[in-house]
């Protein structure tokens, strides 16, 4: 009954933390943009948190340099789990056109799981949105939590 | 009175109130700030070796990479620097296009700084409508170039797309309710009485101390110093129309608020002069060809909507540049945040750091540490490493 419970409430308001891990800051706006007026994600419960511990969803944007990597692990730590990350950008899913970087520590897969792959430079706002829907019903989905 | 203990507040890197992953040490007594120490190298991507391993055609792709908010203000100044090498002139067309682009980003640099200087304020009705009303202005962006952000529009020695007429009068139409609404903002926040009360006399940095760091654009504006690029080096249709420069004295965050929201109708009046003067101009003719790869130097310099920005392309005649260096307006800008923020009070640090539309992404540069912490390279190793490659490179200068 209590996992129930918990895929229920994790469903059905998920909060958002926002993980910049090296990215050009166009990601980092968008993502911004959807909580204005325009789009306003807030009506499907989503809500942007000001610490990790408080969050069920990172979405993190960016190529991880080899400097903010040991800061996105020690992110990812200190999330509750479940937790679910996304991976936010063409950054952050292959690396985009700085694979040939000194400073690229690999794509964001290769150092935490990832469950939502939303691709664009940057991702179009209504692929946004889709990406947290296929988040949350990847949740739905989910047998043991 | 007792000697107040000195406390360290860390802001950073990842914190509420920034966007992008930064590191600030303050160091309070009681509330007043008395030290600043600023740590980047978060975001460091190396683009200038990167662009060493592309075509010249290639480049500007990769710079407007390095900000997604002044994705035009990198390409401008890196097309205009491979022109400089390579010599061609661009036709008029092209010229007033990127004019066009260049100002409908500014509108939305602009309008994105208010909005998000509201939310470090915690006054989150003003972030909600500033973003509402740049929602035009990307919408004419991507009728324009395509996409929201990350345009692709500028290649050396012309633009991508041309502004067909058809495109016109619906443009002049969203330009036209935009302003409107960028009016009614403007309005509701200069009488403000919150706002005045709250950002009147904070963060105060003088036109000596402006001059001193030598800061740029709006900063540098709203603190009496005078300097546009636009102004002082014309470029593509700037000298061509007419247009105002803004200039404030006070030095504080509300007039550096003020003249951002001034130059949005300076940069709509551009805008409107711009799309008037090519229905004259024959369409399509938007493309000078690049034959040969650039030999030589060039540089290229663009007011970004945070200030100067320079790039320096050095060719020797192959598919490929030498060296590319860039030089982002926050570079000068940040610095400044010394003067602003010592002696005031940690309540407002967070605006006031903000104040001067900080973009870490762009200014990024880093340090080489070992694992125990040892700096590797000092300021000087750094100095005779440049001079050993330029050295190499042939002679320099």
């Amino acid at each position: 009954m209590l996992k129930g419970l918990k895929k229920g409430a994790l469903a059905r308001s998920l909060w958002v933390y926002h993980v910049s891990a090296s990215p050009c800051n166009n990601c980092d706006i968008e993502i911004l943009d959807l909580l204005t007026p325009r789009f306003d994600v807030e009506r499907f419960g989503l809500l942007l948190v000001g610490s990790p511990r408080h969050a069920d969803l990172l979405l993190v944007t960016g190529m991880v340099n080899k400097k903010v990597l040991d800061r996105v692990l020690r992110v990812y730590a200190q999330t509750p789990k479940p937790c679910l990350v996304a991976a936010f950008g063409s950054c952050a899913i292959s690396g985009d056109l700085f694979v040939d970087s000194y400073n690229f520590a690999g794509p964001l897969d290769k150092h935490i799981p990832v469950d939502v792959y939303i691709g664009g430079c940057p991702p179009k706002p209504e692929a946004m949105i889709l990406g947290v829907v296929r988040a949350i019903e990847k949740i739905k989905k989910l047998k043991d939590l | 009175m007792a000697e107040l203990e000195r406390k360290i507040i860390p802001i950073g890197p990842f914190h509420p109130l920034q966007e992008e992953a930064e590191y600030f040490k303050l160091t309070v007594e009681g509330e007043k700030v008395v030290g600043l120490d600023i740590q980047l190298g978060y975001m460091h991507r190396g683009h200038e070796k990167i662009c060493e391993g592309k075509t010249y055609d290639q480049i500007p792709f990769v710079v407007e990479r390095i900000c997604g908010i002044c994705s035009t203000s990198h390409p401008f100044a890196c097309v205009q620097a491979i022109e400089d090498a390579a010599g061609i002139e661009i036709p008029p067309r092209a010229a007033y296009i990127r004019t066009i682009v260049g100002e409908l980003e500014r509108l939305h640099s602009h309008l994105l700084w208010v909005g998000l200087a509201g939310h470090f304020l915690g006054y989150n009705t003003v972030w909600m409508w500033a973003w509402k009303y740049r929602e035009p202005v990307l919408e004419m962006l991507e009728l324009i170039t395509g996409n929201r952000n990350h345009y692709a529009m500028f290649k050396p020695g012309g633009v991508r797309r041309d502004i067909e007429g058809g495109m016109i009068p619906p443009l002049l139409q969203v330009l036209d309710a935009a302003d409107k609404k960028i009016m009614m903002l403007t309005k509701a926040i200069l009488d403000d009485p919150v706002l005045h009360r709250r950002l009147e006399g904070v963060g105060v940095l003088t036109k000596e101390k402006a001059v001193e760091y030598s800061v740029v654009g709006p900063t540098a504006r709203a603190s009496g110093l005078a300097t546009d690029v636009r102004k002082d080096d014309p470029h593509a249709a700037y000298d061509w129309i007419e247009w105002e420069e803004i200039v404030l004295h006070e030095g504080d965050v509300f007039a550096k608020a003020k003249v951002r929201l001034l130059e949005c109708f300076e940069s709509t009046k551009i805008i409107r002069q711009c799309l008037g003067k090519l229905k004259d101009l024959p369409a399509g003719e938007i493309d000078a060809r690049m034959e040969y790869p650039p030999d030589g130097k060039g540089i290229g310099r663009y007011e970004a909507p945070r200030g100067e920005v320079f790039h320096y392309v050095k060719g020797d005649g192959s598919l490929y540049p030498v060296r590319y260096k860039i030089r982002a307006p926050s570079f000068m800008n940040i610095k400044s945040n010394e003067v602003a923020v010592l002696g005031a009070s940690v309540a407002d640090a967070a605006i006031t750091l903000a104040a001067v539309d900080p973009c870490y992404c762009c200014t990024e540069r880093i340090a080489a540490f070992n694992t125990k912490g040892k700096l590797l390279y000092t300021w000087d190793d750094l100095v005779k490493l440049s001079q050993e490659k330029t050295a190499r490179m042939g002679g320099g200068s």
